[in-house]
């Protein structure tokens, strides 16, 4: 039996009279890589800041690690680690002092900090840059330290929000890889993207059409049910079902 | 306290890493000091007075040798022409104008009283009252002599005079740069930190920091602490580095006691430093922090005291003064500096601030939302 790592259901997120999140029911279990896809503006990211307590959701019953959304978000946040749209470390301090910050407010030991941040270098390959400004650092590289950065305090779960929009398809392929190398570890990926090409690494995926969830399934599932070549298809016939009911 | 100090870290790397903010941290209280002090100043000097002098008689020459003399008054341009005088009162270049009527010495001898008339420019009321002042000044002792000189018959009956002897207390030389230096520094601290603590916590906002800041377990006071110590202490230093310049320019005595007024310093900027925090928590960018800040900054500035006496204000703005922080903290700055006073002559201004600064970091504390609605 899977145990699901993050459970909704009915989760509904008014801004006034407009409807971010309509009545959206889904699991996410462990280890897995769970792709949210939709257009821009369908609800994606008000979903996932909602999950990282980020935003209050306006009613639904919501676990994640665990623990309630509503009481509990203080512990959600030492569980989760969270990587943002907007690029998220500080421009203006180099690689070891955005480490020595993270580390710091998550209440790593000096010592597991220092082990940490060798680890991350030795993989990233950036022994030599940790006093370079992370401003002199290209886009892709400052992605792959926001990800390591946000795993820093091993959290059980990881949101991403579009980790790879604007860098490179070789970039992004190394990006996944990091992803895959997270879920073998046991962790559980939750992320948003765009990218039809991406939501065929993941093990499952939603697909989200004005503030609903239009299918959920595995990307084969999704491509038979829907007699599709590849996503791309499957998320067009979604999309242009949503356009003829409008 | 171990994140409290990870942030203090974080924030002291940011702030010295920015090329504008050692300027501003060293300049502002240079040209604040040397610039404000000096310009803002109330020493009433070489008034131009216009004169009219109708009479030219012995008498009014006299009592004109008695302005000439004043270092207060200097002669602009003199004529028999009230119109010539009207015209240059218009054009603001004399602020003042004496008329001595003709017959002035007669009216004096004969029916023992004599007009003189003055013009005032009020647009500057404080002003026009001081000129008023010491122009009466100057009148009455002419008076005096005048009296004594022709009415009293010395040898039987010496005139009763009450002379008034004046003694000014904590600034004696009457120097305005010493009243003015302390709150013209008052200012400056509120300026460093209001400013600096409201934007940099609004600018972690701009560039969307502060969402990676609110998945951590981070808690509220910590980050409003965090953002509140730097600030503080580049104000306090500021503080310091000022009253150098103050000592070292102006000979500005400080008599009382400087750990005290360091401390009170710090006090005062909890509060606004608060103040501009929980400004920076209901606002989204660096824009409307200016402009909010600014507001209140300007209100609480020409509230405080520092231009205007509060005493003189209507009573609704004295009462309004009691929740204004730099009314309380320029006190503290001219009667610490000034009079040494100790901490017993201020704990009125202790408690005010103690309330003011835990109303305005509490509201901080409490409007920093790690969740949004």
């Amino acid at each position: 039996m899977k145990t699901p790592v993050i459970s909704v259901k009915n989760l509904v997120k008014k801004f006034g009279s407009f409807v971010a999140n309509d009545h959206l029911t889904f699991d996410v279990y462990r280890g897995e890589i769970f792709g949210f896809l939709g257009a821009n503006g369908a609800g994606k990211t008000t979903a996932m800041r909602i999950l990282c307590g980020l935003s209050a959701p306006t009613s639904g019953e919501l676990m994640v690690g665990g623990y309630d959304v509503y009481s509990q978000t203080e512990q959600i946040k030492r569980n989760i680690g969270y990587m943002s749209q907007k690029f998220s470390l500080y421009e203006d301090m180099t690689i070891a002092e955005n480490i020595r910050f993270y580390g710091g407010i998550y209440g790593l030991s000096v010592k597991e900090r220092k082990a940490k941040e060798e680890v991350l270098l030795s993989k990233l390959s950036l022994q030599g840059e940790r006093d370079k400004l992370i401003a002199s650092l290209p886009l892709g590289w400052k992605q792959k330290l926001a990800f390591s950065v946000a795993l820093l305090h091993d959290p059980q779960i990881i949101f991403l929000d579009e980790p790879t929009g604007g860098v490179d398809p070789i970039t992004r392929r190394q990006f996944w890889d990091f992803i895959y190398e997270a879920s073998a570890d046991g962790k559980t990926i939750f992320v948003t993207t765009h990218y039809m090409d991406e939501a065929e690494y993941c093990d499952r995926v939603s697909i989200m059409v004005d503030g609903r969830i239009a299918a959920l399934d595995t990307p084969e599932k999704l491509k038979k049910q829907f007699e599709a070549a590849d996503m791309n298809e499957v998320f067009l016939k979604l999309a242009r079902k949503a356009k003829a009911t409008e | 306290m171990r994140t409290i100090r990870y942030i203090l870290q974080k924030e002291f790397i940011q702030v010295f890493r920015n090329k504008t903010m050692l300027p501003m941290i060293f300049v502002l209280p240079l040209v604040q000091m040397l610039i404000l002090v000096f310009a803002a100043t109330y020493d009433l000097r070489n008034v131009d007075l216009y004169l009219v002098n109708q009479d030219q008689s012995a008498t009014s020459r006299e009592l004109v040798g008695k302005f000439e003399a004043s270092p207060f008054f200097r002669i602009y341009d003199a004529s028999f022409d009230l119109k010539d005088a009207e015209s240059s009162f218009k054009k603001e270049e004399a602020e003042f104008v004496m008329i001595i009527p003709p017959g002035f010495e007669r009216d004096l001898v004969r029916e023992d009283e004599a007009k003189v008339e003055l013009l005032i420019n009020a647009i500057d009321g404080n002003k026009a009252s001081l000129i008023y002042s010491y122009t009466l000044g100057i009148l009455s002792r002419y008076n005096k002599e005048v009296i004594a000189e022709w009415k009293s018959l010395p040898e039987f009956n010496p005139p009763h005079r009450i002379e008034v002897k004046d003694s000014y207390w904590f600034n004696p030389e009457l120097d305005y740069k010493w009243y003015m230096a302390p709150g013209i520094l008052a200012i400056l601290v509120t300026i460093i930190g209001m400013f600096l603590s409201g934007m940099n916590l609004v600018r972690e906002k701009e560039i969307g920091t502060i969402e990676q800041l609110n998945v951590t377990p981070i808690k509220k006071y910590q980050f409003i602490l965090g953002k509140l110590l730097p600030f503080l202490v580049i104000a306090l230093f500021d503080l310091a580095f000022g009253l150098i310049i103050a000592r070292l320019v102006f000979d500005l005595p400080i008599v009382g006691s400087l750990p005290l007024l360091f401390g009170f310093a710090a006090l005062y900027l909890v509060g606004v430093l608060g103040l501009g925090l929980f400004i920076s928590t209901v606002t989204e960018t660096q824009q409307q922090v200016m402009f909010i800040t600014f507001f209140f900054m300007m209100i609480f500035i020409l509230m405080g005291g520092i231009f205007t006496p509060v005493e003189s204000m209507p009573e609704w703005a004295q009462w309004l003064d009691r929740i204004n922080p730099i009314y309380y903290f320029m006190r503290i700055m001219r009667m610490v500096v000034l009079k040494g006073s100790g901490f017993f002559d201020l704990w009125e201004e202790f408690a005010s601030l103690t309330v003011i600064g835990t109303v305005f970091l509490g509201l901080a504390i409490w409007r920093y939302r790690k969740t949004a609605s």
